[in-house]
């Protein structure tokens, strides 16, 4: 298809749908009874709810039935691929960094964003500390990670020092250290990457929090003698506390689908690789389709639990 | 592969006017398919000779997807003029860094190029056989690759014993960096055999100058550059019959024959003594990029640097790359005189997933020698090269360029194609790099053949 046709079909396909719209919107705007209310509803739920069968049902389901095949999809061969991913070393490896990544990012990046919040709250300076703390944000994860790959770059110790932690141990004294090669530790290093995009968001969310706490509750308390550890404990905490949550759950789904900075920092080399890059490798890199299709399903899977935890608890916060 | 010597077939240099003979004998005019038929835009004019018989090709166009992106497509593009110009047919030029995954992507959404340059044969392997949506090559195409390729580079285009998609352009992988000053300061000289290298590399330890510079990091793609060495080190060592078998998987990837060879190579890479110039020890390979492996050559803080001649293009602006000159590139040495002359190369192969006349015309074209000689008069600053033999080496600006060329064409050479590049994606473009990679970083030789050979598909 030439780029005219398809500006053509895509002029189409507007024209279509608001004929479609604009259909509906006279067919239902006569109906004021209680059906004919129910009956506009449909006709304005239903082409959303056919696109997101489209656009995210069809594929999910295409890819769980895919996990079943063989490399190229052509034949059925059951859980192999399954067995694949849970008795293969390189796969138990890509399982257990992935289990690393979602049990301490999330908590060290809450944790961290959280005493920010309480340390900067109601400082004189808080807008700029804050900002700090966001830029990162602002960063593509690609970016960050080149960012931190040169932070993190190796040379000999006799040599001239690009990375700014090697020049910073040569001038300690102390031998230059090899982040992004020493296994198990470099997967922590790729960690930190995604904590300091990540910190700023579970700041900003929490410190909104921290201030939405009644100034009654917090005078109460200070009046009844609590000591700043003591208020943090009882009060600030327990009052953020489906903040805290919703904060935790959305950094473990982002976490689960990391996949830029793996792919950028070492390729998923030196035992660093997470589900989101195999998956990647063995779909479009390997030609392994079916595994790919599993290792896609399987993060589908991990996902969906924290995805429903998370939009309950969302619900609850914003009911209250 | 049965061919093991590439034949020079006519590679007397027919120059541009063959070119003429070539197209009307298999563009043909007479309704073979390749011709929309009309008078041709470039009727009439000199330099469209050859060109008319695809037709009035006006108003249609072809589109390209590949991974030539720029700086080097501007001369991709420019070397297509002289077919629009004479056909009136348009080429819509893509180039994508992503291509290998995405053009995957593409071919399986239904939303294919009309043509794409495949640097894998691997690849198109799997293209042909998965999605069966590869378009074989026209008549003319194969007929131009008999007469300016020959048996082997055709067999690198071909799937079952179809032909589908004929080579574009070409680089040679044999090739050490070295910098002909500091051998000329230091009394060194180019080394003939193996053996000499290495006594060479020795006198550079003694001397205090790291021998080697290695560097394997190239995003996901880290550790291609080990499996050229390994690959490098197989033909020197057990020839280019045993290799074809091992590509193929006819024996296993962990058969003694490779661990010799891997340990051969391990003799520079993994020995601290000979790397790595100007970085650190041999882990730091693994963490520094290829791109920048070999600049420390300049510095004089190694001696030598195994890359392809498309390394040409890493050196900084105002480096004099020629045989007197900064740096320059010998080939790297054989270990006996028992496989003759064994060069490992690459290149992209033309694959087209429609038939339409102009598809077929496009195709047809960048397989002749006019092509290849349009494509070395746009490329002025030099660093591309291709193994069609009609290519006049005069038109090549570059020395390496010349060189790579003369190694094409030298009729002693025996060509084989690297060989991770037609392994199964499994392993060709995902085990190989990552073992090898593990290798570096103190993997021993037989877990990481046993690691590879255990990745190969059974399917």
């Amino acid at each position: 298809m030439s780029t005219p046709e398809k500006l053509l079909n895509l002029v189409f396909a507007v024209l279509l749908f608001f004929g479609v719209m604009g259909a509906i919107l006279l067919l239902t705007q006569r109906l004021r009874s209680r059906n004919g209310e129910r009956v506009q509803i449909a006709a304005f739920v239903g082409p959303s709810l056919l696109l997101v069968a489209v656009g995210l049902l069809y594929p999910a389901v295409t890819t769980i039935i895919q996990s079943f095949k063989n490399r190229a999809l052509t034949e059925f061969v059951g859980l192999e691929n399954y067995r694949a991913i849970f008795t293969d070393d390189s796969q138990l490896q890509v399982l257990r960094n992935t289990a690393i990544w979602v049990i301490l990012t999330p908590v060290l990046a809450t944790a961290i964003g959280l005493v920010y919040a309480v340390l900067i709250d109601k400082a004189r300076f808080e807008r700029f500390a804050k900002t700090l703390l966001f830029l990162p944000m602002a960063i593509s994860l690609v970016g960050a990670s080149i960012i931190w790959k040169f932070v993190y770059d190796y040379k000999a110790t006799e040599q001239d020092q690009l990375g700014i932690l090697n020049a910073i141990l040569k001038s300690l004294g102390v031998d230059t250290y090899r982040f992004l090669l020493t296994e198990p530790w470099n997967t922590l290093f790729l960690i930190v990457i995604f904590i300091w995009v990540q910190a700023g968001f579970a700041m900003t969310l929490l410190s909104a929090s921290i201030k939405a706490i009644p100034d009654e509750i917090n005078e109460a308390a200070r009046l009844d003698g609590a000591s700043s550890l003591k208020m943090f404990r009882f009060i600030t905490i327990p009052s953020i506390r489906p903040a805290l949550i919703v904060v935790l759950t959305t950094i473990s789904i982002a976490t689960l689908k990391v996949f830029d900075i793996v792919r950028t920092s070492t390729g998923g080399n030196f035992g660093t690789s997470v589900l989101a890059n195999e998956f990647y490798t063995q779909s479009f890199r390997a030609f392994q389709q079916g595994l790919g299709a599993a290792l896609g399903t399987l993060i589908f899977v991990l996902v969906l639990p924290i995805v429903v935890y998370n939009i309950r608890q969302m619900r609850k916060l914003e009911s209250r | 592969m049965r061919a093991t010597r590439r034949s020079r077939g006519l590679a007397a240099f027919a120059g541009l006017t063959t070119a003429a003979v070539v197209l009307s004998a298999c563009g043909g005019g007479d309704g073979d398919g390749a011709s929309a038929g009309g008078t041709s835009p470039g009727e009439g004019k000199a330099e469209c000779e050859g060109l008319t018989s695809f037709g009035d090709l006006s108003g249609k166009s072809v589109s390209v997807y590949t991974s030539i992106i720029a700086p080097e497509d501007k001369a991709q593009k420019a070397s297509y003029k002289l077919f629009e110009d004479c056909t009136g047919a348009s080429i819509k030029y893509e180039g994508s860094s992503e291509f290998e995954a995405q053009l995957n992507v593409r071919v399986q959404g239904g939303n294919a190029p009309d043509i794409a340059y495949i640097p894998q044969p691997g690849l198109l392997k799997t293209l042909v056989q998965d999605t069966g949506q590869v378009v074989e090559a026209p008549e003319g195409v194969g007929k131009n690759v008999d007469e300016f390729w020959g048996e082997d580079w055709k067999a690198y285009g071909s799937v079952d014993d179809k032909f589908y998609a004929a080579p574009l352009g070409a680089n040679v992988k044999s090739f050490v960096w070295y910098s002909p000053k500091m051998f000329e300061e230091n009394g060194w000289e180019v080394p003939t055999t193996w053996d000499e290298m290495m006594t060479l590399s020795e006198d550079m330890a003694a001397q205090d100058v790291k021998p080697w510079c290695a560097g394997i990091e190239s995003g996901d793609a880290t550790g291609w550059v080990t499996t050229d060495w390994l690959e490098d080190s197989m033909l020197r060592e057990v020839g280019p019959d045993v290799y074809d078998q091992w590509v193929n998987h006819e024996i296993p990837f962990d058969d003694p024959q490779v661990e010799s060879a891997l340990k051969r190579v391990g003799e520079i890479l993994k020995n601290d003594d000979m790397v790595n110039g100007g970085i650190g020890d041999v882990k730091s390979i693994a963490t520094t990029a290829f791109q920048e492996a070999g600049l420390p050559i300049l510095k004089g803080d190694c001696g030598l640097h195994r890359q392809a001649s498309f390394y040409a293009a890493q050196w900084p602006e105002g480096t004099d790359v020629s045989e007197n000159g900064d740096v320059f590139a010998f080939y790297l040495p054989t270990v006996s005189e028992e496989f003759g002359q064994p060069v490992l190369g690459g290149g992209e192969f033309v694959a087209a997933f429609a038939d339409r006349p102009e598809v077929q015309a496009f195709q047809t074209y960048l397989s002749t020698d006019t092509w290849a000689n349009e494509k070395a008069k746009a490329t002025p600053g030099g660093g591309w090269v291709s193994a069609n033999t009609g290519l006049d080496i005069a038109n090549l600006s570059s020395p390496i360029d010349k060189l790579s060329a003369e190694t094409f064409q030298d009729p002693e050479a025996v060509f084989r194609f690297d060989g991770s590049d037609q392994m199964p994606g499994a392993v060709g473009a995902d085990s190989f790099w990552k073992q090898m990679t593990a290798w570096i970083t103190g993997q021993d030789d037989a877990t990481t053949l046993e690691n590879i050979e255990k990745s190969w598909p059974s399917s």
